[in-house]
C-alpha cells in the first residue's frame, strides 16, 4: 500500500499538513499523557548516562584530586586482565548457558503446545515459579543447596559413601552459577516462546496433520520457524542478561570468596571497582565498554537472523 | 589542597585559618576553632537536628538518655547499613556535600581512609584531647595522632582463643596453648580425633592482622598526608604465614570462609575444636552455637614466645564528626556522651555487649564480674578486660583499608584456599597494594 503511493505519487515537496485546533490540542494530550514516562527517563536514565560517560574521562586520585585524561580509562580497560577475563567468562557462559536454557524453555513450550501434557496450565505455573522467586533469594537458595559440609547434595552423596564435588571451587563455580541462572530463566523464556505458538492458526496445523505431519515434523517445519522473532528476542534478551549477571557472582562470593574474583562478571566487576577501589570513573569506563560490548553482539545476532530472514 | 590546609592548620592558629575555613569550605564553621564552655552552653541549648548513622542496635536506648539531659537537641538515627554498604554511603554523601549525617560510626581501620579526603572533623579543638585518659591506650592511639582526635571509640575487639573445653579434653589437651608451638602440638592431636583445632579464614583480612598485630608487625603506616608505608611481606609477616602455611599443609587447621552459614554449620557440628578471635565474640557465638552452651571456654591467644603477653585486635568502632556538619558543637557533645558518659557506656556494654573501649567500664565489676553459662561460668569479660590491656600500642592502617582488605581476599585468600605458596602470596598482595597506592598518588616509602 505504501509502496504503491511512493510510486505513484511524483516526489513533491512536503507540504507541513494543516492543523486545526483540535489536532493540537490532541497532539498536546498525547504530549501530555507521553511526559511522565519522558521526565523518568531523563531523570534516571539519560542524565545520569551522561553523567556517568562524563565522569569515565576523568581520573580522581585519593591524593591529587580530579583531572581529566580523555579516553585513558577506556585504554586500560582494553588492556586491563581482569576485565577482559570477565568479559570471555562471560562468552563462555554465553556459548554454553544459552543454548541450554533456550533449548530447554522451547522443549517445554512445544511440550505444552502439544496438549498431550494433562494438567498443563499447572505445569505452566510450575515452570514459571522460579522466575518468580527473587534473584537474591535464589542465590542463597542455590548457595545452601550446594553447601559443601551440609548441603542436601553433599549429604547423598555422604550417604553412598562417596565424597561430594566441590562445586564452589574455581574450577566448578562457573558451572554452577551457569545452573542458578537456567534455573531461575527457563520458565520467563518458555512463557515468551508459548504465547507466540498459541497465536500460531490453527487451521495451518491441522493442514499439516492431515498431510500426515506428526507431532515432531509439525513443531520443527511449522511451529519452530513461526515463532522465531519470538526466539530471536529470548536470545538477545538473554545475552543482555548473561552479561549484566551481578546478584548471583555478589551472593555467591559470600560462600566460595576465593572462587568468584571481583572481576568474576563485567558488572561485577565495575561494581567492585566503584565501592571497594573508590574509582568511579575507571568503573565508569568499565561500565560502558561493557554496554558497548552488549550493544555489538546483540546487534550482529539481530543482523545475521535478519539476514538469514530474507534469504527465506 | 585538602591536606595542605591541614598542615596550614598545624602551623598556625586563630584568626587567620578561621578566614581560611570560611573561604576553603561553605560548610559553615570554622573547623579548628578551640571553643569555650559557653560556647557549648549555649550550643546544647539551641534547637539543633542532628543525624546518626550507625548500625548499632538499639542504639536509641543511649541516644535516649542524652536527649533527656539536651531536650534541645533532636537526634534522628538511622541505620543505613553495616561495614562497606554503610561507607559507600556516607563517602557518597560526603562527597555530595547534601545529606550526610552529622555523626557516624567508623571501624578503626577505616578512620584514615576518611582522613586522607578530610572527611572527618578534628575533635581535638573541641576538647576531646582532654578524654584520653579515660581510654585504653591502643584504643586512644587508634583514634587520634598528636593533638587530632578523629572520633571518640566506642567499642574494642581484643584477640584471645576461645576454645571448646570437651573437644580438646577428648584430644588430651588438659589447659589450653600458651605458645603458638604448643598450638600446633595440640593442633595435631585435635585433628587425630577429627576436629580442626580452628578454621585459618581464606576470606578474612581481620583476624591475619589481629595476628600481626599480636607478633609486633607492623604491615601500614599513614602520615595523615601523602605518604603511606606498606611492608605485608615484611620478615615478621612472614614469620606468622610460615607458621599458618605448616599447619594448613598438614591438615592441621581448615581453610573455610568464615561469617557464612556453612561455617556456623561447623561451629556448631565441632568440626572447629575453637576461634582464635576477638571480644565480641563470646556474645555471638552464643547467639550463634547455642546448642553448645558450656562447653566453651576462653584463654588468652597463644604467644611467640614463652612468659609473653601480649594480644591484637579485630574489629570494634567509634563515633566520629563528619567535616560536613553545621553543628559541630552538638555533634560533638552526642559523639562523646554516647562513648563517655558512664551510664551510655555501661548500658552499650551490659544491654548491647559491645565489648567497652572506656576504662571505666572495663574496671566496673557489674561488667567484669558476671559468670558466663555459656563459657561453664568462666568469667569471659574479665579475661578480655585483662587481654586488652596487652594489646600493642603501635598499631597504624592504610588510607584504603577496603582496598587492602578485598585484594587480601583475592590474593592471599586464593592462595590459602588453594593451599599455596603463603609467602609468595604476601610478596604478590605487597605488589598490588604499592601499584595501587602509587596510582593514587601516594607517596610509597620503604619497610
Amino acid at each position: 500500500m505504501t509502496s504503491d503511493t511512493a510510486l505513484t505519487v511524483p516526489p513533491a515537496r512536503p507540504r507541513p499538513p494543516a492543523r486545526s485546533a483540535g489536532d493540537r490540542r490532541r497532539a498536546r494530550a498525547a504530549y501530555l499523557f507521553l511526559a511522565p514516562f519522558f521526565v523518568v527517563f531523563l531523570a534516571m536514565l539519560v542524565i545520569p548516562l551522561g553523567y556517568s560517560g562524563y565522569l569515565s574521562l576523568f581520573r580522581t586520585r585519593l591524593i591529587g584530586g580530579t583531572s581529566f585524561v580523555g579516553a585513558q580509562n577506556y585504554l586500560t580497560a582494553l588492556s586491563d586482565p581482569e576485565f577482559l577475563a570477565g568479559v570471555g567468562r562471560m562468552g563462555l557462559f554465553l556459548l554454553v548457558q544459552v543454548p541450554v536454557m533456550l533449548g530447554g524453555a522451547l522443549f517445554l513450550a512445544l511440550a505444552l503446545d502439544s496438549g498431550r501434557a494433562r494438567g498443563a496450565g499447572v505445569l505452566r505455573l510450575l515452570y514459571f515459579v522460579p522466575y518468580a522467586v527473587p534473584g537474591v533469594v535464589a542465590t542463597m537458595m542455590w548457595g545452601y543447596l550446594y553447601g559443601r559440609d551440609f548441603g542436601p547434595l553433599a549429604q547423598v552423596f555422604r550417604a553412598f559413601g562417596a565424597s561430594a564435588p566441590d562445586v564452589l571451587a574455581p574450577g566448578t563455580v562457573l558451572g554452577s552459577m551457569m545452573n542458578i541462572v537456567t534455573w531461575e530463566f527457563v520458565g520467563y523464556n518458555m512463557i515468551i516462546m508459548y504465547s507466540a505458538l498459541r497465536t500460531i492458526p490453527a487451521e495451518l496445523l491441522e493442514a499439516a496433520s492431515i498431510d500426515g505431519a506428526g507431532l515432531v515434523r509439525q513443531a520443527w517445519s511449522i511451529k519452530i520457524p513461526a515463532i522465531g522473532p519470538a526466539i530471536v528476542l529470548t536470545v538477545i534478551f538473554s545475552i543482555i542478561g548473561t552479561f549484566q549477571l551481578f546478584n548471583e557472582p555478589a551472593l555467591l562470593k559470600g560462600i566460595a570468596p576465593t572462587a568468584i574474583s571481583n572481576g568474576f562478571t563485567p558488572n561485577f566487576y565495575a561494581y567492585n571497582l566503584a565501592f571497594v577501589n573508590q574509582d568511579v570513573n575507571y568503573a565508569a569506563a568499565v561500565a560502558f565498554l561493557l554496554g558497548l560490548v552488549i550493544a555489538v553482539i546483540s546487534y550482529l545476532v539481530q543482523l545475521r537472523v535478519n539476514r538469514g530472514g530474507t534469504a527465506n | 589542597m585538602n591536606p595542605t590546609r591541614r598542615a596550614a592548620a598545624a602551623m598556625f592558629a586563630g584568626t587567620f585559618l578561621t578566614g581560611l575555613a570560611l573561604s576553603a569550605c561553605s560548610s559553615g564553621t570554622g573547623d579548628t576553632e578551640p571553643v569555650s564552655s559557653d560556647d557549648v552552653r549555649k550550643a546544647l541549648d539551641t534547637d539543633t537536628q542532628l543525624t546518626f548513622w550507625t548500625w548499632v542496635p538499639d542504639i536509641q536506648k543511649e541516644v535516649d538518655l542524652f536527649q533527656r539531659k539536651y531536650p534541645k537537641i533532636k537526634v534522628k538515627v538511622e541505620n543505613v547499613g553495616q561495614g562497606l554498604a554503610h561507607y559507600q554511603k556516607v563517602r557518597t554523601a560526603v562527597k555530595s556535600k547534601d545529606g550526610a549525617p552529622d555523626v557516624v560510626q567508623i571501624e578503626y581501620q577505616y578512620l584514615s581512609s576518611f582522613e586522607v579526603n578530610d572527611s572527618l572533623l578534628d575533635l581535638g579543638p573541641l576538647g576531646a584531647g582532654d578524654l584520653s585518659a579515660d581510654y585504653v591506650d591502643w584504643v586512644w592511639k587508634q583514634v587520634s595522632t598528636g593533638e587530632s582526635v578523629w572520633a571518640i571509640p566506642q567499642d574494642t575487639g581484643p584477640m584471645g582463643n576461645l576454645y571448646r573445653y570437651d573437644l580438646l579434653q577428648k584430644a588430651g589437651v588438659e589447659t589450653p596453648p600458651v605458645t603458638w608451638a604448643d598450638y600446633a602440638v595440640a593442633a595435631e592431636k585435635v585433628r587425630s580425633t577429627g576436629s580442626y583445632i580452628s578454621n585459618f579464614a581464606n576470606n578474612d583480612f581481620g583476624p591475619f592482622i589481629g595476628l600481626l598485630w599480636q607478633a609486633g608487625v607492623k604491615p601500614f603506616a599513614y602520615d595523615g598526608d601523602k605518604g603511606v608505608s606498606i611492608s605485608v611481606n615484611s620478615t615478621g609477616a612472614k614469620k606468622v604465614i610460615a607458621y599458618w602455611q605448616d599447619l594448613i599443609q598438614r591438615d592441621l587447621v581448615s581453610v573455610d570462609a568464615d561469617f557464612n552459614d556453612a561455617y556456623y554449620q561447623a561451629l556448631n557440628s565441632g568440626k572447629y575444636a575453637g576461634w582464635l578471635t576477638a571480644a565480641w565474640a563470646p556474645v555471638f557465638l552464643q547467639g550463634t552455637v547455642e546448642s553448645t552452651t558450656g562447653l566453651w571456654r576462653a584463654a588468652p591467644l597463644p604467644q611467640w614466645s614463652a612468659g609473653q603477653n601480649v594480644s591484637g585486635n579485630w574489629g570494634g568502632s567509634s563515633n566520629a564528626v563528619l567535616s560536613t556538619t553545621q553543628n559541630r558543637i552538638a555533634a560533638y557533645e552526642l559523639a562523646k556522651w554516647i562513648n563517655h558518659d558512664p551510664a551510655s557506656t555501661t548500658k552499650l556494654a551490659l544491654e548491647q555487649s559491645l565489648f567497652p573501649a572506656a576504662e571505666g567500664v572495663l574496671k566496673d565489676p557489674t561488667f567484669t564480674d558476671q559468670p558466663v553459662d555459656f563459657f561453664g561460668g568462666q568469667k569471659v569479660n574479665e579475661l578480655f578486660a585483662e587481654i586488652s590491656g596487652t594489646v600493642d600500642t603501635e598499631f597504624a592502617w592504610l588510607p584504603f583499608t577496603d582496598y587492602a582488605a578485598s585484594q587480601y581476599t583475592e590474593v592471599v585468600g586464593k592462595a590459602i584456599g588453594a593451599k599455596g605458596d603463603l609467602s609468595a602470596a604476601l610478596d604478590d598482595w605487597q605488589g598490588v597494594l604499592e601499584k595501587y597506592a602509587k596510582d593514587q598518588g601516594f607517596t610509597v616509602t620503604g619497610r
